[in-house]
């Protein structure tokens, strides 16, 4: 999963799949056929044909239909509403990743790993129970209710509310792109830079940044990816005002309980164009930090 | 040499090195106030709320018929998906890994879909394909296999978001297997098939398991693909998240946090079995 690992196997394997030729490490024809058959039969059924899907049902009734489902007022101001929520996320997110990877990975003291598995917990926490811990703390009956009415702050179903929860969802996508590469990197680098003169600033800058700067990036794209496309958290706590607390994967949701699948597959062949180009992102980033 | 690895493991490092890099009170003091802020914190008062039940209360939440039967179908059908991904996972990653075939590179670009995918995209897009008037659930309804709208389409849900996980835990451990080692076994008069459950298989068995748990953990906590498929018939075809949502959208907080214990506690325990997994898996491979 992260670019890290891909980036080291690369190094290790000799060129991709192995094909030097020993007879002793290949099965029989009729083995293998059978292996590669099932594996794309398989990868065909679960992970192709949904995407296909996607994308002839938003175009099966035409282009215009398609089109006109995009600039309809409640779908844009759900793509509006879902940029804003991911380019605040993000920040944060890569913000705390930079800076949890520099504490984490340059440094050594107890409790490390307790603390990468914490920062790992998101990834294990249900998104519903993500968006139910924000409701107990803010809701009208929750820990700081009172206090935020009787000064008339809006965090649930309301901006806060949506960054909230999809902080936490995405908070360690950043951080764990960045932790495994910039131990194996080590300190030299920065210990060079320290020594001949460099402020910690400058080194972070001019060393650091520009080492893991593919890896940055992957993760950067992966969080934004799963920004967007967050439904049960941000289902929570959005209280699915249309047009106003609505991101895309809740629109598409209205949408499509109202079976109006044609635009529900419309906006919802955006976000899948965003998982394409993320995955093609992927393999580019692969190859460059390779090349590196 | 397992032994030795050990003994790295378990020498404790009482102190912080000395370093010459700065910033280090800074950074981890941020990273400990804003991993409070947002994660601790907000899991914590989930803990504090539940304790405003008695645990009379808290045990007749979790034991009534309808949130048993939605742990029963979480937990068993990630159960059964996790298992069905173990298997054709262990598969994907070993034919993308041993084998040249026209597409390989694509499909192993693809493998990544449903990490990328936003779910409720995902939960649309095969809820229309195995709909009885769909691609798929067309054929399958002539078979008299009805797949959308029952628990066998929360099972196919659970299967697609999990996959990558077995894919890419047990990739790099195939990648980094010595050839030598199925050499000898070869020379020594080994059948291929001896060698791959003796030699092959034990080396991979720990990446699996990892993989296993993670599609397992995933798959549990599920929500976005899952309901637009499962139907959602009370006690049939209801999976927990859902039942958390129905009991907020009611205002019935603390039957909600009470099952969303049930579950956060049950993802603490697979995280650390997860976490002792990882480890195993480093060990046998040597990949520290």
């Amino acid at each position: 999963m992260a670019l890290a690992n891909t980036i080291l196997q690369r190094r290790n394997a000799r060129a991709g799949p192995h094909e030097d030729g020993d007879e002793v490490r290949r099965e029989p024809a009729a083995v293998r056929f059978l292996i590669v058959a099932l594996a794309v039969a398989f990868l065909v059924v679960f992970l192709v044909l949904p995407l296909i899907t996607v994308f002839q049902q938003a175009f099966m009734h035409g282009l215009w239909p398609y089109l006109a489902a995009l600039v309809e007022p409640d779908a844009v101001a759900a793509i509006r509403l879902t940029l804003v929520v991911a380019a605040i996320s993000v920040s944060l997110n890569l913000l705390f990743g930079l800076v949890a990877a520099w504490a984490i990975a340059k440094f050594d003291f107890p409790g490390k790993s307790v603390l990468i598995t914490l920062i790992d917990l998101p990834f294990s926490v249900s998104p519903v129970i993500a968006g139910l811990v924000f409701v107990l703390l803010f809701g009208a009956q929750g820990y700081f209710g009172a206090f935020l009415q009787a000064h008339d702050i809006q965090i649930l179903f309301a901006l806060p509310g949506l960054v909230l929860a999809t902080v936490f969802v995405t908070f360690p996508f950043v951080a764990r792109e960045l932790i495994p590469l910039m131990q194996e990197q080590g300190t030299q680098d920065e210990e060079a830079a320290i020594s001949l003169g460099a402020s910690g600033l400058q080194t972070f800058f001019r060393v650091t940044l520009p080492n893991v700067k593919w890896a940055l990036l992957y993760g950067v794209l992966l969080c934004n990816a799963r920004a967007m496309g967050e439904f049960g958290a941000v289902s929570v706590v959005s209280g699915h005002i249309r047009g106003e607390t609505n991101t895309m994967p809740l629109h598409i949701e209205i949408l499509y309980n109202e079976y109006q699948f044609t635009a529900a597959f419309a906006v919802a062949s955006l976000l899948a164009l965003l998982a394409l180009v993320t995955l093609i992102a992927k393999v580019l980033l692969e190859r460059r930090a390779a090349a590196e | 040499m397992k032994y030795r690895a050990t003994m790295g493991a378990a020498r404790p490092r009482l102190r912080r090195r000395p370093s010459v890099l700065p910033g280090f009170g800074i950074t981890l003091g941020v990273t400990l106030t804003w991993l409070a802020l947002i994660v601790l914190i907000p899991l914590a008062g989930l803990f504090l709320q539940t304790a405003t039940l008695s645990f009379a209360e808290f045990w007749a939440i979790v034991t009534s018929r309808r949130a048993l039967n939605a742990f029963k179908l979480s937990f068993g059908l990630s159960l059964v998906a996790a298992v069905i991904n173990l298997v054709f996972g262990g598969l994907v990653a070993w034919a993308l890994v041993r084998y040249q075939f026209p597409g390989r590179r694509l499909l192993d670009a693809i493998v990544d879909i449903p990490f990328a995918l936003p779910t409720a995209v995902a939960g649309i897009a095969l809820t229309t394909l195995f709909a009885e008037n769909g691609w798929l659930g067309s054929v399958l309804a002539l078979a008299g296999i009805k797949v959308a709208f029952t628990p066998l389409g929360i099972l196919v849900a659970l299967v697609f978001i999990g996959l990558p996980f077995v894919v890419r835990t047990v990739q790099p451990v195939l990648l980094d297997l010595d050839a030598e080692l199925e050499e000898v076994a070869a020379t020594l008069g080994a059948s291929r098939w001896q060698t791959f459950t003796r030699v092959i298989l034990p080396l991979v068995v720990p990446a699996l398991l990892t993989g296993f748990a993670l599609a397992f953990a995933r798959a549990v906590g599920e929500y976005g693909s899952v309901i637009f498929i499962a139907g959602n018939l009370p006690n049939v075809s209801e999976i927990a998240p859902l039942l958390i949502m129905i009991r907020l959208e009611e205002f019935k907080y603390a039957d909600a946090t009470a099952i969303a214990v049930v579950m956060l506690i049950a993802s603490f325990l697979i995280l650390l079995a997860i976490n002792r997994l990882q480890r195993w898996s480093e060990l046998r491979t040597g990949r520290l």
